[in-house]
């Protein structure tokens, strides 16, 4: 299922964060979403698994406006991956991970067949099915992502929205996660941090700047010096990967971008 | 050097989180707490022979006629409502401490957190030094009073609460504590300027939770209200799980946070009003029972829920009958023991996890 977001305005603690972006998350691509701190990455991705409501503008699923469908619905299509870390409750990887049945289940429903196979699978996905009885506070951070990442699999969505997953791991363990969502083939919108990781993982990039998507293409389109330098404030060259071929930014860590200067429209 | 740094070793490789099947446990506490129930009517400055005290039981709850005498009257009229009274209110105990866990995402919280209890306190002491309620017993008019400071606490909490939307964790928490505190000051003004020393005496007892006044009629109220909460509680069990990972998480799942917020504070303040109406306010149980609960059968609350409320209905069953029993000419506050028995159980469980995993 494809994602369109129409002129979204977000305000969030009474300030505009997202200020009429626009985007699409096309079918079986993954999107990513780049921008410097504060340019509303994760504002706009807690509208669209609906943690926050949109001041103004749509976020479609498949052509319907997701708030004319329940939360519950939605939840079914659309699941998240948010930073959150969650707390010490003495829950199981398990329970964390048969948690993404949650849309599906009414009051009082007990677990049955086919939520017990999604959880296994979700878990066998991930290379964690030998450490389902383990507690979830107990685990390394890699570990918590990947239950993360398989309770989002459990819901069984169309679309994954991930938020800076890769935050907090460690370069094997950021690879790992990236591997994983790839290897899904399935609609996701992430964001990310790290360019170089948004560069080889994503089809597709929108660049967020203050609020609004300033430039959206396939990675080596979208990241070029002179968008590096106004967005990001840093001088850098982008180069081939001499492994993979991807596109790869060799920032400049010594000198900072030059002043402002005027920015051509990237759309 | 590089793959030294490459290789960072993934740490908490122990913490198999190790618990116990939930239907059994739930039979063997049911089988507890009805044996403990029995002992809570036998024993006591008459003691009466469990035999004895299920054919009392068995003849009123059959319709037959009652044997005239002694026996009846102990167990029926005094005993058994005790017991009742202690079950219900530990089990509700259990319930709301879970409950508010979770509503505030903090496994240390309890319901005196949410300021509801100062304020039932406060109603009651006020009916007790303005002369509503009928001199040291907890009478009907007394209960009564309690239970319109907790709604009226609840209305005063959510207002300072949702105010600017949200019902966020700690903004539940800093209004319920100012509010509360707000209050217990009142509540010691009002004991101080009592003065007659058999009604400050009463008005402590009070505060520090009793089960003394139980008797059929004060039963009705929370018979109706720990089920009923139970019931609310157990059909959102799913969403409660998904509140302890996060409010962001919770909206992916499809779980309305706010809306869930809202339901889970109205039935935490309605059975807390409940509880401290009928039985003063009685401390530790309800943060102690879910806790010592979470070790047993982990924290799904689906499970938690049910195991709670028995876990706590046996514990304050028991604890009971040693304020009735330890010592001879006096009875001891239950809110007391409780006190007593949950500090150090507390810290010893809080101890052992903490040298476990960390």
């Amino acid at each position: 299922m494809r994602i369109d977001i129409e002129d979204l305005r977000v305000a969030y603690a009474g300030r505009t964060v997202v200020a009429g972006a626009h985007l699409v998350a096309a079918e079986g691509e993954i999107t990513g979403l780049v921008g410097p701190n504060g340019s509303g990455k994760s504002t706009l991705l807690r509208t669209v698994y609906r943690h926050l409501r949109p001041a103004a503008g749509r976020v479609l699923l498949a052509g319907t406006d997701i708030r004319e469908l329940s939360s519950a619905r939605s939840a079914r299509h659309v699941a998240a991956l948010p930073q959150e870390r969650g707390t010490d409750f003495e829950l199981t990887v398990r329970e964390v991970v048969a948690m993404g049945r949650t849309p599906y289940k009414r009051a009082f429903a007990g677990e049955d067949a086919t939520d017990r196979d999604v959880v296994a699978r979700a878990l066998a996905d991930v290379g964690m099915d030998g450490q389902a009885g383990r507690r979830f506070t107990a685990l390394s951070g890699g570990e918590r992502q990947r239950v993360l990442l398989a309770r989002a699999f459990a819901q069984g969505p169309d679309v994954l929205v991930l938020d800076e997953p890769t935050n907090h791991l460690d370069i094997r363990h950021q690879v790992e996660l990236l591997a994983l969502l790839r290897g899904r083939h399935r609609t996701a919108l992430v964001s990310l941090h790290d360019l170089n990781a948004a560069a080889s993982v994503c089809d597709r990039l929108h660049v967020l700047h203050a609020g609004t998507v300033i430039a959206s293409g396939p990675p080596r389109e979208v990241l070029t010096p002179p968008l590096l330098a106004e967005v990001f404030g840093v001088r850098a060259a982008v180069v081939d990967h001499p492994l993979t071929g991807d596109p790869l930014i060799a920032f400049d860590h010594r000198t900072p971008a030059q002043p402002k200067q005027e920015v051509p429209s990237w759309r | 050097m590089r793959s030294a740094l490459s290789r960072r070793a993934d740490t908490g490789t122990a913490g198999d989180a190790r618990t116990l099947p939930a239907g059994p446990l739930l039979l063997v506490l049911g089988i507890v707490l009805l044996l403990a129930l029995t002992a809570a009517v036998a024993w006591g400055s008459t003691s009466v022979p469990p035999a004895e005290v299920w054919s009392v039981v068995g003849r009123r709850l059959t319709g037959a006629t009652p044997r005239p005498g002694t026996d009846d009257l102990i167990v029926w009229q005094l005993r058994v409502p005790r017991a009742l009274l202690a079950a219900l209110v530990g089990a509700g105990l259990g319930l709301v401490g879970t409950a508010v866990q979770a509503l505030v995402r903090n496994p240390l919280a309890d319901p005196y957190l949410l300021g509801i209890s100062n304020g039932a306190s406060l109603g009651a002491v006020a009916a007790l030094v303005l002369g509503l309620g009928t001199g040291g017993t907890l009478g009907i008019g007394l209960s009564g009073a309690a239970f319109a400071g907790a709604l009226a606490t609840f209305a005063l909490v959510w207002a300072v609460a949702a105010r600017r939307g949200g019902f966020a964790p700690l903004r539940l928490v800093l209004a319920g504590v100012a509010i509360g505190q707000f209050l217990s000051g009142f509540t010691s003004y009002l004991v101080l300027r009592a003065g007659d020393e058999q009604q400050t005496h009463s008005v402590l007892f009070w505060l520090m939770g009793s089960l003394g006044g139980a008797n059929w009629d004060l039963l009705a109220l929370p018979a109706l209200a720990v089920p009923g909460a139970w019931l609310c509680l157990q059909a959102r069990a799913r969403g409660l799980n998904a509140l302890l990972m996060g409010d962001e998480t919770a909206a992916g799942l499809g779980v309305d946070v706010t809306r869930l917020r809202r339901e889970l504070f109205t039935v935490t303040s309605v059975l807390t009003g409940v509880l401290v109406a009928v039985s003063g306010a009685i401390a530790f149980v309800a943060l102690m029972v879910p806790h010592v609960c979470r070790l047993l059968v982990g924290g799904d609350h689906r499970r938690l829920l049910p195991v709670s409320a028995l876990g706590g209905a046996v514990l304050l069953v028991v604890v009971d009958i040693v304020c009735r029993t330890a010592m001879d000419a006096q009875e001891l506050p239950v809110g007391v023991v409780t006190s007593l028995l949950g500090a150090p159980a507390l810290l010893y469980l809080l101890d052992r996890r903490l040298g476990s995993d960390s």
